[in-house]
């Protein structure tokens, strides 16, 4: 590898979502520097982080992982895993790490392995907020210290401090709790000298495989050059291509604005950017500007139980019934606060083909559709509780007079017996707040062993 | 014209828990300004239509992309808590998308 280029491959937009496997030899006939993926996200919502759960299924992951691990040792090019499992706690991370190592032993791989846990003590967290140091992140409210203390699972957003010590450590593999999308692949890039503000800006466009391409796809892969004045992104698969605009539109891609891209160590300002097509499917990119901060912040994340979920699904046809929708809803209600004893419960109406999408945003909600699907959910202290709640409004939805009803046999087309569903626990997002830290990678521990068949 | 019809693509994505952002995408530059000088395009008129106060709502112009990027405040919840009504935040930008400009 020549020093005046990096070069990396980002196979797929999060592990266990899939890529062709073609993509792999012509990306290390390429020749690489090291491949990266980002393996979650904090999008799929507060119930992975809580629940220790993996946010995508254990055999998707492995059918993903395994040909990055061998062709990655055997080539000896250093292979970076962040945000583990989906949400990057503890169990996230236990999961993975076995997974890798059964995989080694199925494959007979050896290789040097650091783990970086990104776990952060609630106690570390409770002192800012007396401090005064924890502020709340993008819209968060103020985070009590009964909500910091109720969160299961607290997790840092590592920068790339931790994993460039893994790398400048010997590692091969290295797998990372909870990370910045960035830091996976903007690690290597910097540590090597190269310009942060390309860097981190290059890393935001790889992260999610293909979404920056045209057609834009999330199981597919991408190859990214950096130069030392500008970077190069092209989609390894022959029937996607990168336009100038496919990949400006993506550097806008889930972020509250492209003058501020958040990273512990700064922030990247994207509006002085080009876009210019480098080749039919490839694009050339310059102009990140990376302003250092002048205190490096970690941004936390937790979130707390809210309940357990019911819920019921039904498909309503009559048109008074639609027509007298919150009528209805009001007499139901009524007659739940009488039956169900105390209010340790929520419940609520969804109407699709209303506003079921919306809600009283809907400015279309006073239309007349044919059809409506009605979701009723009910969020309770247990799901036992939420059980019989949702038993109760089922039952009283059906049967529910209103005046000039016609139906009188019942209201609604459930399309399953039991119509009644368990959904489980339920979050909500707690923490979402930036610690001030002395130094970016003092708060991530991590470990190295030697993996060997 | 409906901003909907005007731009290539129209999308809405969470930014991060308590944030909706919605991206406009147009064919040409002008559109850009076209849409930025519309009445029903202020930052007091997408205000009212989302139910919000008129300094929630951010407006940026991306040229580099010929974009425009309007970031929102969730409303009273979080993505993915017990009220959400769209985890992803994926499907926000009507009634937006049906204004004239």
């Amino acid at each position: 590898m020549s020093e005046d280029r990096i070069r990396y491959l980002s196979p797929c937009g999060l592990l266990g979502y899939g890529y062709p496997i073609s993509n792999l030899k012509t990306a290390f006939d390429a020749g690489l520097d090291f491949v990266g993926v980002d393996a979650g996200s904090v999008d799929p919502g507060p119930y992975y982080l809580a629940e220790g759960a993996n946010f995508v299924g254990i055999s998707q992951v492995k059918r993903d992982l395994e040909p990055l691990l061998i062709e990655c040792v055997n080539a000896q090019v250093p292979l970076i895993i962040g945000t583990a499992g989906g949400a990057g706690a503890r169990p996230h991370v236990e999961t993975l790490v076995n997974l890798t190592e059964q995989i080694a032993k199925e494959r007979r791989l050896r290789f040097h392995l650091a783990v970086i846990w990104a776990d952060i003590d609630a106690g570390v967290v409770l002192d800012q907020l007396r401090a005064g140091t924890l502020s709340p992140c993008g819209g968060a409210g103020s985070a009590t210290s009964e909500e910091i203390t109720s969160c299961k699972h607290i997790v840092g957003q590592m920068g790339i401090g931790p994993i460039t010590e893994a790398l400048v450590a010997g590692a091969d593999v290295v797998i990372a709790g909870r990370c910045c999308d960035t830091a996976v692949f903007a690690a290597l890039p910097i540590a090597r000298g190269f310009d942060p503000g390309l860097a981190f800006h290059a890393a935001k466009i790889a992260e999610c495989g293909t979404l920056c391409a045209v057609p834009g796809g999330a199981n597919d892969s991408l190859l990214c050059t950096i130069y030392s004045d500008h970077f190069e992104v092209i989609p390894l698969s022959k029937d996607r291509r990168c336009t100038p605009q496919s990949v400006a539109a993506h550097s806008l891609y889930e972020q509250a604005t492209p003058a501020a891209l958040h990273e512990p160590e700064g922030v990247v300002d994207l509006r002085s950017c080009t876009f210019k097509q480098e080749s039919s499917r490839c694009v050339s990119v310059t102009g990140a500007q990376f302003i250092p901060a002048k205190q490096p912040t970690i941004k936390v994340e937790g979130s707390i139980l809210e309940g357990y979920r019911a819920i019921c699904v039904g498909g309503i046809r009559d048109p008074l019934t639609i027509r007298n929708l919150d009528t209805i809803e009001a007499k139901v209600r009524t007659a739940i606060g009488r039956s169900a004893g105390q209010k340790d419960f929520s419940i609520r109406f969804l109407y699709y083909g209303r506003d079921g999408v919306m809600g009283d945003l809907e400015p279309l909600r006073r239309n007349q559709p044919h059809e409506v699907g009605v979701v009723i959910d009910v969020v309770a202290e247990s799901q036992q509780r939420a059980n019989s709640v949702i038993s109760l409004a089922r039952s009283t939805l059906l049967h529910q007079h209103f005046p000039g009803r016609k139906s009188t046999a019942g209201n609604v087309a459930f399309p399953f017996s039991p119509s009644d569903l368990e959904g489980g626990p339920v979050y909500r997002f707690a923490l979402y707040h930036l610690l001030e830290v002395e130094n970016a990678s003092s708060l991530f521990v991590a470990e190295h062993r030697e993996v060997d068949a | 014209m409906r901003l909907y019809d005007l731009a290539t693509v129209m999308r809405s994505k969470n930014a991060g828990p308590y944030l909706i952002t919605i991206d406009m995408l147009f064919q040409h530059s002008s559109y850009v300004d076209r849409v930025l000088a519309s009445a029903d395009f202020t930052s007091c008129a997408i205000a009212q239509l989302y139910d919000l106060e008129e300094h929630d709502v951010q407006i940026h112009a991306y040229r580099p992309a010929s974009a425009i990027k309007v970031t929102l405040p969730r409303g009273h919840t979080s993505a993915g808590s017990a009220s959400d009504r769209d985890i992803y935040g994926a499907q926000q930008y009507f009634p937006l998308a049906d204004q004239d400009v």
